[in-house]
């Protein structure tokens, strides 16, 4: 194929075609992000299982009350914010580097973006819901 | 290799269990009875046998995690170090899961 039948097909030069490829657009972002979500989740995950192993064997009130305090609540939901974020960046890379068929791979990827704001919108809600209400 | 191919498997496996964290927080949020069906839910055989697997893949996913973001640093490439550090994630995970369910079993059990 000639120059000139790339031109013809696509107005574009080339080497802008090129440019745009890989993961030179927002690679760096994705990658940071995980990082960054990682560490947070280092620490936000360990606490987590000690909130949890706390609440072995509470009852309904105390579990309630446990979450509704201020501190809990906020970095439960640091945690399942966090959580929901580093589970997409994560499902992401695994999903385009498993499925080979072009929409299949893109219905994927929206469908765990829909479904984990979905869950942290819920978690959120939920959390909110026990701290604010009395 | 392996190693590598454990790390997704059980970043997948914990993508998965974040469902388990938005039914125990609405369940919360719910009122006592819906609180009680979930912990009736996790305190039976099939609930703690899937607990027991996200506690393992999420010490795992942990360990293998901080030596990631070790990695990412540009130390621990050396051949001997890569697979040493390797056999740390695992042996750091066995060993989390094993205190957190002996603590458990302290505790009287989780149902």
């Amino acid at each position: 194929m000639s120059a000139k039948d790339v031109v013809v097909k696509d107005r574009r030069n080339p080497l802008k075609v090129a440019r745009g490829l890989g993961s030179s657009q927002s690679g760096v972002s994705h990658w940071w992000s995980q990082r960054l979500t990682a560490a947070a989740l280092v620490l936000l995950g360990l606490w987590f299982v000690v909130i949890v192993l706390s609440l072995l064997h509470a009852d309904y009130a105390t579990a309630r009350a446990t979450v509704a305090r201020p501190w809990n609540a906020l970095l439960l939901i640091a945690f399942v914010l966090t959580m929901f974020w580093h589970a997409v960046l994560g499902l992401q890379v695994v999903i385009e580097d498993y499925v080979p068929t072009r929409w299949k791979e893109v219905s994927l990827l929206v469908a765990i973006k829909f479904l984990a704001v979905l869950g942290a919108l819920a978690s959120v809600l939920a959390v909110l819901r026990i701290a604010l209400t009395p | 290799m392996m190693i590598s191919i454990i790390h997704r498997a059980t970043g997948v496996a914990l993508a998965v269990g974040t469902l388990m964290v938005v039914w125990g927080l609405l369940s919360l949020a719910g009122g006592e009875q819906s609180f009680n069906q979930f912990r009736i839910c996790t305190g039976s055989m099939p609930g703690l046998v899937l607990l027991f697997g996200w506690s393992w893949a999420l010490f795992y996913h942990l360990c293998n995690g901080i030596r990631h973001l070790v990695q990412d640093v540009g130390v621990g490439y050396e051949i001997p170090q890569f697979v040493r550090s390797s056999w740390l994630s695992v042996a750091g995970s066995i060993v989390l899961t094993v205190l957190v369910w002996a603590y458990v079993l302290m505790q009287g059990g989780a149902a």
